[in-house]
């Protein structure tokens, strides 16, 4: 193995975990305030990839950006506020259940708006222009996309930490109830949870698909699956957990590809839930399991 | 705000399933096959799912073909021929859910479809209710193999992979590469019978890279290839992974020749690779300038509505899998009037002695012990300028 090959293998394995950090975020946080799994955001991952295909056809990319992460955030609040929202003292589960159903929801109706074929995702250049560094040639956003991706996760962190809104927001992670009674605004803390997640999703989106060309109704689910791994090997609830569960799930997924395991590497990403199911189920970053009676 | 909300969601639901009621009627408007005047034939096609596209492409030459030829003759009396579309979503679980709603709606035969993993699901369905399929271009040997109904008019993996790995060692690649999708029977059919044949000449094969459908991200597996120094990879994988593959070894700087099979006509291929697709190889069933009869009779009939143009994407090309539905529907509509009756198993026993003179690849159609059409002649395209251009006719002895 040359050193050029690993860290081309490194590189490769980075990026596709910055991409998978940014979505596992948004079951992240999703979780830590309303306890329940969004099992729509890939799908909603997925939406953003259509838009950006449309809204590049029609505008500048500097213009369509914006509109792609507008675009995403507020399919999540209408998401949530139509199927989530009514359901807020319901039990947890049927909140879980609605969630899945979203998720079949938005692959259908991408299938019926847009098609079961895959349609090419359009380039940007400043994105793609090719690097060659010796024997390794990488397009941009491989480079950049685990840079944004910590880069967001730190700003993220300092909201939470250090405003106002993070404040409320853990707040209502603790105890929504009390929170309520403290005069936060409950369901606008759970909206802006869902404008941040989304927002990251769009973002990781055009990191992802940029890098991989294609976009098609079911682009959303096996990565949705495996950024919930993510969060879950992360410890669900912790932002930067989910950043490095991200990160561990991108590169193993490369490491076990590349060693000629490729049968394994999905199946790796679920054996690993498991095994931090029994082993450590509050996961790397995770919260002191205190029992709540 | 909320109300409003949930009668916009309400409004919506009802469009949703009247639009679905719209089409379940046109369908289920004729389910008096057999008797009547109107006989059904099965199209067994994927309308969604990843080999989507490649149903649409193959329905579009069954379309023409029911409209070249509206009806049959059978005991004298003339019947119309519907056309009962079912969507097998490239799924093996759905594809026997759609073989048995084709058996449920009567059809006297099924045409179909893209993909041999759904065909092979789908053909103990067929073979259980004595209704014969003829397969467009499933070119998996399981198709048919120990399947008395299940026909095919395109030819087989191995003889595919024959010219394949033939063309390559032709061209002196001595070294290759194979990328094989796990799961999927016609790209590991394909990988097999290549490899069988590119070691029997002397060729070999460095590395042997595999994915697991529905993968999107190649770049761990094409930087391998990158570092194995090959200069020619095969990878015979369904079509939507063909701009996936194409485009991130560009990324990579992964320069080789890429040799594929009969799926990666398709165009999405250059739509979507656009010049990175510029290059490849692959063989097909039919090259457009075979049949100019066919060629000049397609054409007119694609430009004759937009949405026939919409749905070829927009060009009047031919892709070998249109003109192999076309020779399916016909060699059927043939076998029925042949076998003068309506029961499959006449139908099938027709087909089995059938010889049809003027199929549109190579002439003749005739079908062996297996269901196999005889076929021996493949045709070699290249892409250049964004188009599947006309290498050379590969013609292969028994």
């Amino acid at each position: 193995m040359t050193i050029s090959y690993f860290f081309q293998q490194l590189l490769n394995g980075l990026s596709l975990g910055g991409a998978y950090a940014l979505i596992a975020i948004g079951y992240t946080m999703v979780y830590g305030i309303l306890r329940m799994i969004n099992f729509a955001h890939g799908d909603v991952f997925m939406m953003a990839g259509y838009f950006a295909i449309y809204s590049m056809a029609a505008f500048p990319w500097q213009l369509s950006l914006p509109i792609v992460i507008i675009g995403t955030i507020v399919l999540g609040v209408v998401i949530e506020r139509i199927a989530y929202k009514p359901l807020r003292t319901a039990p947890r589960m049927s909140v879980m259940i609605s969630a899945i159903g979203v998720s079949y929801f938005l692959e259908n109706l991408a299938n019926y708006l847009f098609t079961a074929m895959p349609q090419s995702y359009p380039q940007i250049d400043i994105l793609k222009q090719i690097h060659t560094f010796g024997d390794i040639t990488v397009s941009r956003v491989t480079i950049i996309a685990p840079i944004i991706t910590i880069v967001l996760t730190f700003l993220l962190m300092t909201l939470v930490n250090h405003t106002k809104l993070g404040m409320a927001m853990r707040a209502c992670s603790k105890d929504q109830d009390t929170a309520r009674i403290m005069g936060i605004k409950v369901d606008r803390v759970i909206t802006m949870t869902f404008v941040i997640g989304c927002g990251l999703a769009a973002i990781g989106s055009i990191l992802y698909f940029t890098d991989r060309n294609t976009v098609q109704p079911y682009s959303g689910s096996l990565p949705g699956l495996k950024c919930f791994v993510a969060a879950v090997l992360g410890g669900i609830g912790s932002i930067p957990g989910a950043m490095v569960g991200g990160f561990i799930v991108g590169i193993c997924q490369i490491a076990i590809t590349a060693a000629g395991y490729s049968v394994f590497s999905d199946a790796f990403t679920f054996v690993l839930l498991i095994f931090i199911l029994i082993i450590r189920p509050t996961g790397i970053f995770g919260e002191k399991a205190t029992d709540k009676v | 705000m909320k109300r409003s909300l949930g009668l916009l969601l309400a409004t919506s639901l009802i469009a949703t399933s009247l639009i679905g009621c719209g089409e379940s009627s046109s369908s289920e408007s004729a389910q008096t096959a057999g008797n009547g005047d109107v006989i059904k034939i099965g199209v067994f096609e994927p309308k969604t799912g990843e080999n989507g596209s490649g149903g649409a492409q193959e329905e579009l030459g069954i379309e023409f073909a029911h409209s070249v030829r509206p009806t049959v003759t059978v005991g004298g009396k003339e019947y119309t021929i519907e056309l009962d579309w079912q969507d097998n979503q490239s799924d093996k679980t759905v594809a026997a859910t759609a073989a048995q709603k084709l058996i449920s709606d009567g059809c006297v035969g099924v045409i179909g479809g893209y993909g041999s993993g759904t065909c092979i699901a789908a053909g103990s369905y067929f073979s259980d209710a004595m209704i014969p399929a003829i397969g467009t271009s499933c070119t998996n040997t399981n198709v048919t193999l120990g399947n008395d109904y299940y026909f095919r008019v395109c030819y087989l993996d191995p003889f595919q992979g024959t010219v394949m790995a033939d063309w390559a060692i032709d061209q002196g690649y001595t070294e290759i590469a194979t990328i094989d999708n796990i799961g999927n029977e016609y790209t590991s059919g394909l990988v097999q019978t290549f490899k069988d044949e590119y070691e029997a000449k002397g060729g070999t094969i460095v590395t042997a890279e595999t994915f697991q459908t529905n993968e999107s991200d190649f770049k761990a597996i094409l930087t391998n290839i990158k570092n194995s120094g090959v200069k020619a990879v095969f990878a015979p994988t369904d079509y939507v992974y063909a701009p996936l593959l194409l485009n991130q070894a560009a990324d990579l700087g992964l320069e080789v020749q890429w040799i594929a099979g009969d799926t990666w006509n398709n165009p999405v291929l250059t739509e979507d690779a656009g010049d990175n697709a510029e290059g490849v190889v692959l063989d097909c069933f039919y090259a457009e300038g075979g049949n100019e009869e066919f060629d000049a009779a397609f054409k007119e009939w694609i430009n004759s509505e937009s949405k026939y143009l919409e749905a070829n994407l927009g060009t009047d090309n031919i892709i070998g899998n249109q003109a192999m539905c076309y020779d399916a529907y016909m060699v059927m509509c043939d076998a029925i009037e042949s076998a003068n009756s309506l029961d499959g198993t006449a139908i099938r026993d027709a087909l089995a002695s059938i010889t049809v003179e003027d199929g549109v690849i190579g002439g003749t159609v005739v079908f062996d012990e297996n269901g196999d059409a005889k076929k021996n002649t493949t045709y070699v395209l290249e892409v250049k300028d964004k188009a599947f251009t006309f290498v050379e006719e590969v013609t292969h002895g028994e």
